[in-house]
C-alpha cells in the first residue's frame, strides 16, 4: 500500500519502462507464479509496425512479394483510417520479444507490458503445444538462416526460379504441418545444423565421375506390392510440403531445402493458431490482475486506471451476432470470461458448477488451477472442457445448423438452456479444432510403374467441397514441384467419388 | 530476477518492407502500368502524376489455398434474444446469415492499394526513353568534377589530414614504447631529493637512456603524415531547358491551347525524370514572338497574323544569350494550328535547320486540330507541308497531329518510345 507512482500523465521514457516492468514483474512472479522467459522490450514507430504485421510478426523474415502485397495492402487500409494498428506484438521466442508502439502511453505501455512480456510470455513458456512444436531459443537463428538462405538461392539460381518455388510452397504451406508428433521433437537449431552439414557433406563428396557410372539394370518395380511401396514411401502423408521434400523426383537440392523452411515456419505457427482464444485469454487475465494489483498499490493513479478500464473494455467488447460490429467470437473476451469464470469457479461456486465441474469448483487455488489449464489445453479442449453453463447463458449463446438441403431455412439447433448446453458446447469447441477447420487432404499413392502420376484425396466433410479455382491452382504449383501429373479426387464418407481434378506440370525456371 | 533488455528500435532503418513492396510491384508490372495508365485517362493532367489509389485484377497475383466452402454448417454465435430451440429461420433474412471469411482482402476480385507519386511516374513513362540523338549529345558533353577518395602518402601540404597524421603517430608512438615526457620529468624530480649516490648514477643513466630513446622516436614522423586525396571524376549534364513555342492568333482556341499545355506538361515530367534541372522557357507570337510567363503564355489574351519564325528567331536569341549548348541540352516543343503566312516559310525554314536543330536535342512540332475528330479529312496545313519537306530532306523532327485530349498521351508516348531494335543493334 505504500507504493509510489509508476509514472505521472501520459508521458514515458526508457527509465519509466523499465520501473513498470520490475513492478509488473514483482506481481506476475509473486502473486501469479508465472514463469516466463526473458523479456526483450523493443520500442518501434508506427511504420515499423506495419512492417512486422506484413512479415508474420517476425523481425525477421525472408523476401517475397506475397509479403509486399500484404504491406501495399495494409498500408493502403491504414492510411486511410480503415484499420488501426495494434499496441504490440509479442513473439515467441526467448528472449521473449515485445514490440511497443511509441504512441502509447504510459498506461498503455503498462497494460501491453503486462500482457505480452508477461502474459503471452508465459503461456509461449509454459502450453503443452509450444513445448512440442516450436524451438525459442532457436528460431530467431532459424529465420536469420532461412532468410540468408534465400537470398544465396536468389543470387545462385536467380530470383525467378526461387519465387517460383517459394510460390508453389506457400500454396501448399497449410498443408505442409505435421500434425502429431513423431518420433523425435523437431530442434530448429538442429536442423539448421544438419542442413549446413548436409551441404558441406555433398559438396564435399562430389565427384562428377559418378554421374558417368552405368548405375545397372533397374529394379523391376512390379515386384514391389503397392502396399510395400506405400509403406516406403510413407503414405498416406497429409504433410505434402513434407512428402514433396523427400520424394518429388526433380527438385534441386536447394528446392527441398526451401520447402523444408517454409514446412518449419508452417509448423512454427500451428500451435498459435490452436490456441487464440486461450492465449489471448491468458494474457488479457494477467494484464487485468496486473493493472488492478498495481492500482490497489498505489502504483496506479485512479486517472491512469480509468484509462486503462476503458482500452481494456473495448479490448473485451463482444457484439451480438446481429450487431453491425460482430464477425464471430472476439477470442479476447470469450478467453477472458472463461478465465475470469474459472476464477469464480474456483473460489466462489454455485450447486451447478459443482455439479458441472467437480474437479476444479470451490478449490480455492485460482492460479494453480489456471496454470494447469495454461498448459495442458488448447481452443478445442478448453471449451469442451470448462465453458460453464452460467457463460453460455452470459453470452446468450445459440447453434444454428445451415444445411442446404433444407429449404426452408436455417435451423436453431440448440439454445443456453439445460437441454443445450451440451450441444452448444460441443458446436463451439468443434468450431476450434483445427482438424474440422483444415481440409483433409492426404497424398495417397503415386503410380511409379506407370508414368510417376501423384494422387491426392480430399476426404469430404459435411459436404464441404475445395473451392474450384484455388484448387486448381495450388494443384498447378503442386504439380509445377512434382513436375508430374498430379491428381485429386474428393471422396465423401461413403466413398463416393464427388468430383476430380487433374494438373499438368509446367516448365518451371529452375528446371529449363 | 530475470534480466530484461529494453531496445529502442525506432531509429532503426525503416520500410524493411520497401524490398517486398518492390517485388510485389515488379511482379505485378504490367497490370499496375494499365492501371496507372487507365488513372491517368480519367485524371486531370496535373494530377496525373500524384500517385494515388490504383487498383489492379487479382488474376496472376493470388495466393491460392486450399479453401473448402458449402455443405452443412453449424455455428455458435452470441446475443440470442427470442429464438427457441427448433426454430426456422429463413436464409434470406440476413441474420447469422454472414458467412465466415468475408473482408478477407483475398476474396474481392480487383485488389486496390496506393502507390507513391514516384513509383506512379516510373510506371507511367517507364516504356520511354529519351530519342538516341539526345543520349548521343548527352555523353559527348560531359564536366570534370572532383570528388574524396581517400588518403594518399603523397600530396601537397595543403592536403595534410591532420587527424588522420595525428592518430597514426600516436599509434606508432604507443607501438615503439616512446617515453612519455611525465616519465622522465618523474625521475629527474626523484634525482633532486635522492641523496644516494650509486641511485643516483643509476637514476641519470635511466633518465639519458630515456631521452636519447624519445630522441629517436619522433614525436610525428614523416610516415605518419597522410594527404587527403581527391579524383576528378567526369560530371554528365544534369540541366535541360525546355522551349515551348506557341502559335497564340486569333485561330488557336481554348481547345488546342489546352492540348498544347498537356503535351507540354507531359514533356515537363519526363525531362525533369532525366535531369537534376530543368528551365522552361515560354515563347508565344503571332507575327511577333515574346518571352512570357506561363499564365501569361496560356491564357494572356493576344491577336495579329503568324509568323512563325519570329518565334523560332526569338528562341535562338535566347539561347545564345542564356543557355549555351555545351552546358544545357536543349528540347523545343512547338505548338500550333499549322497556320503560316505563306512568305515566311523559307525563313523559318532556314532558321530551324540553321540555327535551331543543330544545338537542340529535340524538336517536336505538335499540330493542334479542333475536337472534331478529322484529322484525316484535313489538308495538310502550310506549316505541316513546310516541315514534312524539312523532315523529308533529313532534319531531326518530330512531328505528330492531335485533336483530342485522349490522343495526347499515345502521342507523347509514340514520339518517346524505347526503340528496341535500334538499341540493339550494333
Amino acid at each position: 500500500m505504500t507504493g509510489e507512482r509508476l509514472f505521472q500523465g501520459a508521458d514515458w521514457d526508457f527509465p519509466t519502462l523499465q520501473r513498470i516492468h520490475d513492478a509488473c514483474e514483482e506481481i506476475a512472479e509473486s502473486e501469479l507464479g508465472l514463469n516466463v522467459y526473458p523479456n526483450q522490450i523493443e520500442v518501434i514507430t508506427a511504420e515499423q509496425m506495419l512492417d512486422a504485421y506484413c512479415s508474420v510478426g517476425m523481425p525477421l523474415f525472408y523476401k517475397h512479394w506475397s509479403f509486399g502485397k500484404h504491406f501495399a495492402y495494409q498500408q493502403a487500409s491504414y492510411r486511410k483510417g480503415l484499420m488501426g494498428l495494434a499496441y504490440e506484438i509479442v513473439i515467441n521466442s526467448s528472449p521473449c520479444i515485445s514490440y511497443l508502439m511509441e504512441e502509447n502511453t504510459a498506461t498503455m505501455q503498462t497494460l501491453v507490458i503486462a500482457h505480452a512480456a508477461f502474459g503471452h510470455n508465459h503461456f509461449f513458456k509454459n502450453n503443452y503445444l509450444f513445448k512440442q512444436w516450436t524451438d525459442a531459443d532457436g528460431i530467431l537463428d532459424y529465420l536469420e538462416f532461412a532468410k540468408t538462405y534465400v537470398a544465396q538461392c536468389e543470387e545462385r539460381h536467380g530470383r525467378l526460379a526461387v519465387e517460383q518455388t517459394l510460390d508453389a510452397a506457400h500454396a501448399l504451406m497449410s498443408h505442409g504441418i505435421n500434425r502429431y508428433p513423431g518420433k523425435k521433437l523437431p530442434d530448429l537449431r538442429v536442423e539448421e545444423k544438419r542442413a549446413q552439414y548436409r551441404r558441406q557433406h555433398e559438396e564435399s563428396a562430389f565427384n562428377d565421375l559418378w554421374r558417368t557410372i552405368p548405375t545397372g539394370p533397374v529394379k523391376s518395380v512390379a515386384t514391389l506390392s503397392a502396399d510395400r511401396r506405400r509403406a516406403l514411401l510413407g503414405l498416406p502423408q497429409e504433410n505434402i510440403l513434407y512428402f514433396l521434400e523427400k520424394t518429388a523426383p526433380r527438385l534441386a537440392p536447394w528446392q527441398r531445402e526451401l520447402l523444408r523452411i517454409v514446412r518449419h515456419i508452417a509448423q512454427y505457427f500451428y500451435p498459435q493458431s490452436q490456441t487464440k482464444v486461450m492465449n489471448e485469454g491468458t494474457a488479457t487475465y494477467v494484464h487485468y490482475r496486473i493493472m488492478n494489483r498495481l492500482h490497489l498499490q498505489g502504483q496506479l493513479s485512479d486517472g491512469n486506471f480509468l484509462e486503462f478500464l476503458s482500452s481494456h473494455t473495448n479490448v473485451v467488447f463482444q457484439p451480438d451476432f446481429d450487431s453491425k460490429y460482430f464477425s464471430g467470437f472476439n477470442p479476447y473476451a470469450l478467453g477472458f470470461a472463461m478465465m475470469q469464470d474459472i476464477e469464480r469457479i474456483v473460489t466462489n461456486p454455485e450447486d451447478e458448477d459443482r455439479e458441472w465441474f467437480p474437479d476444479i469448483a470451490g478449490k480455492g487455488d485460482t492460479m494453480g488451477v489456471l496454470r494447469d489449464v495454461w498448459a495442458n489445453y488448447r481452443d478445442e479442449s478448453f471449451i469442451s472442457q470448462f465453458l460453464s453453463p452460467r457463460l453460455m447463458r452470459h453470452f446468450r449463446m445459440f447453434h444454428l445448423h445451415d444445411d442446404p438441403a433444407e429449404t426452408a431455412g436455417i435451423r436453431v439447433d440448440a439454445i443456453h438452456d439445460e437441454r443445450g448446453y451440451r450441444r452448444v458446447r460441443r458446436a463451439l469447441s468443434r468450431s476450434y479444432d483445427v482438424g474440422f477447420i483444415d481440409a483433409n487432404i492426404e497424398v495417397v499413392d503415386v503410380d511409379l510403374a506407370g508414368d510417376r502420376h501423384l494422387m491426392l484425396r480430399h476426404t469430404v466433410l459435411n459436404g464441404a467441397q475445395l473451392n474450384d479455382t484455388d484448387a486448381k491452382r495450388v494443384l498447378q504449383h503442386l504439380a509445377d514441384l512434382w513436375t508430374y501429373n498430379v491428381s485429386l479426387v474428393e471422396v465423401d464418407s461413403t466413398g463416393k467419388v464427388l468430383k476430380e481434378y487433374v494438373a499438368n506440370p509446367r516448365g518451371l525456371a529452375a528446371v529449363a | 530476477m530475470v534480466a530484461i533488455h529494453i531496445v529502442d528500435r525506432r531509429l532503426n532503418p525503416g520500410s524493411k518492407s520497401l524490398e517486398n513492396r518492390q517485388r510485389f510491384l515488379r511482379r505485378a508490372k504490367a497490370l499496375v502500368q494499365q492501371a496507372v495508365k487507365k488513372t491517368s485517362h480519367d485524371r486531370d493532367i496535373k494530377d496525373v502524376l500524384e500517385g494515388g489509389e490504383v487498383s489492379i485484377p487479382l488474376d496472376g497475383m493470388d495466393e491460392p489455398r486450399f479453401r473448402r466452402e458449402g455443405g452443412t454448417r453449424d455455428m455458435i454465435l452470441p446475443g440470442n434474444k427470442k429464438f427457441i430451440e427448433g426454430d426456422i429461420l429463413p436464409r434470406s433474412g440476413g441474420s447469422g446469415g454472414r458467412a465466415g471469411g468475408a473482408g478477407e482482402g483475398d476474396s474481392e476480385d480487383a485488389f486496390r492499394f496506393v502507390l507513391s507519386r514516384e513509383e506512379f511516374v516510373d510506371l507511367f513513362l517507364d516504356d520511354l526513353e529519351l530519342p538516341d540523338l539526345a543520349k548521343r549529345k548527352l555523353a559527348e558533353v560531359e564536366s570534370e568534377g572532383i570528388r574524396r577518395a581517400g588518403y594518399a602518402t603523397s600530396g601537397s601540404p595543403a592536403n595534410i589530414s591532420i587527424p588522420r597524421t595525428v592518430s597514426r603517430a600516436m599509434a606508432r608512438r604507443v607501438a615503439l614504447r616512446r617515453p612519455k615526457p611525465e616519465e622522465i620529468a618523474a625521475l629527474e624530480a626523484e634525482l633532486l631529493i635522492c641523496g644516494h649516490e650509486a641511485r643516483r648514477a643509476e637514476l641519470l643513466a635511466e633518465i639519458e637512456a630515456l631521452k636519447a630513446k624519445a630522441k629517436r622516436i619522433p614525436f610525428i614522423d614523416p610516415i605518419d603524415i597522410r594527404y587527403r586525396r581527391f579524383e576528378t571524376t567526369p560530371k554528365p549534364i544534369a540541366q535541360a531547358v525546355m522551349f515551348c513555342l506557341m502559335d497564340v492568333s486569333g485561330s488557336m482556341t481554348e481547345h488546342m491551347k489546352d492540348l498544347a499545355k498537356r503535351f507540354y506538361t507531359l514533356l515537363y515530367v519526363f525531362l525533369k525524370r532525366r535531369y537534376r534541372h530543368v528551365e522552361i522557357v515560354f515563347i508565344r507570337h503571332t507575327d511577333r514572338a515574346e518571352e512570357v510567363d506561363e499564365d501569361t503564355f496560356f491564357h494572356g489574351p493576344a491577336s495579329g497574323g503568324t509568323l512563325v519564325s519570329s518565334a523560332l528567331q526569338e528562341m535562338h536569341e535566347i539561347v545564345r544569350s542564356r543557355f549555351r549548348p555545351a552546358d544545357w541540352n536543349i528540347y523545343a516543343a512547338q505548338a500550333s494550328d499549322g497556320d503560316n503566312s505563306t512568305s515566311d516559310g523559307e525563313v523559318a525554314g532556314r532558321l530551324l535547320t540553321e540555327k535551331i536543330l543543330p544545338v537542340s536535342q529535340f524538336f517536336a512540332y505538335l499540330e493542334v486540330g479542333q475536337d472534331a475528330g478529322l484529322t484525316f479529312e484535313m489538308p495538310d496545313s502550310s506549316l505541316w507541308t513546310l516541315y514534312e519537306r524539312l523532315r523529308l530532306a533529313g532534319a531531326p523532327l518530330s512531328m505528330r497531329k492531335v485533336c483530342e485530349r485522349s490522343e495526347i498521351f499515345p502521342v507523347f508516348h509514340d514520339l518517346f518510345q524505347r526503340r528496341v531494335r535500334q538499341e540493339r543493334a550494333p
